[in-house]
């Protein structure tokens, strides 16, 4: 029998929409706010989604001292309270949540083995929210 | 097709505990929800049906009538009570979040007749949830 699990963590990071493929115009049209030079921040909420039989010995999708410790580890140390420009990722990538949905899905699709992993949603403000599941769908 | 969800809320406790394993692996698999005293949460629970809408009443279904099955299926038999000792799935289930959603689904799908059930989910807490599609959703039993 299997089941949905989903488990919701919190970050706080900046950072700035610039493209260097744009003009400064182009920049400023297209992002608006978001390309102001300094940059800015946000609350993000990461939902987490995995699947899964549920064990029969421990009624579990799988143990949530794993998820919490696997997220802790690469997600949120990798970037709570960072400027999310500075980071390898997003050298070439712009740090929108898409892309910062896709950045965090690949991490924990490579790294995370205790379940399949169905989904990364994330909130970056209470307004919007963007989700990746892979090339798949 | 239209879905249609309709939020409940239930408290309860519960602890973990597997009597195949000893008390030392109980401890290590389950940490703090192993406490024998057992300990609660307030629960969230969403149900989401699906079907056509109604061309007389315009509703996928008697939202009144959803309410009654889910308060004498599952309300009036999970709220405030130990679920361990007093809910019989969990006489030998053990009753983490996966299982609740599980056992709700099996409660409610064979009392609704309009509409189908799409999906069951459970909130443990705010940042805690699970969702059971049912048995056949996977493409395996």
């Amino acid at each position: 029998m299997k089941a949905h699990l989903t488990r919701r963590y919190m970050f706080s990071a900046s950072h700035r929409l610039h493209s260097d493929e744009m003009s400064a115009e182009e920049n400023r049209a297209t992002y608006g706010k978001c390309n102001n030079p300094y940059g800015h921040g946000h609350n993000y909420t990461v939902e987490v989604t995995v699947s899964g039989p549920v064990d029969d010995r421990t009624g579990m999708v799988c143990n949530l001292v794993d998820l919490d410790g696997f997220v802790h580890k690469k997600i949120l140390e990798r970037y709570d309270h960072q400027n999310l420009n500075l980071l390898s990722e997003f050298v070439k990538a712009v740090p929108t949540t898409e892309n910062l949905c896709i950045a965090i899905y690949e991490i924990v699709k490579r790294g995370f083995r205790k379940a399949h992993l169905e989904k990364i949603r994330i909130e970056e403000t209470m307004m919007n929210s963007f989700e990746y599941s892979g090339e798949d769908l | 097709m239209v879905y249609l969800t309709r939020k409940a809320e239930f408290s309860a406790s519960h602890y973990y505990h597997n009597p195949e394993f000893t008390p030392a692996e109980n401890q290590r698999v389950f940490g703090k929800c192993n406490n024998p005293n057992g300990h609660g949460h307030n629960y969230t629970l969403e149900v989401t049906v699906k079907g056509a809408v109604d061309p007389k009443s315009g509703f996928v279904v008697d939202l009144k009538q959803l309410k009654d099955v889910m308060s004498r299926e599952v309300l009036d038999a999970f709220d405030h009570r130990f679920l361990n000792k007093e809910v019989p799935e969990f006489f030998t289930k053990i009753p983490t979040t996966e299982n609740l959603a599980i056992a709700i689904w099996q409660r409610l799908a064979p009392k609704l007749n309009a509409a189908q059930l799409h999906r069951v989910r459970v909130y443990e807490t705010p940042d805690l949830f699970v969702d059971f599609y049912g048995e056949d959703f996977y493409g395996e039993a």
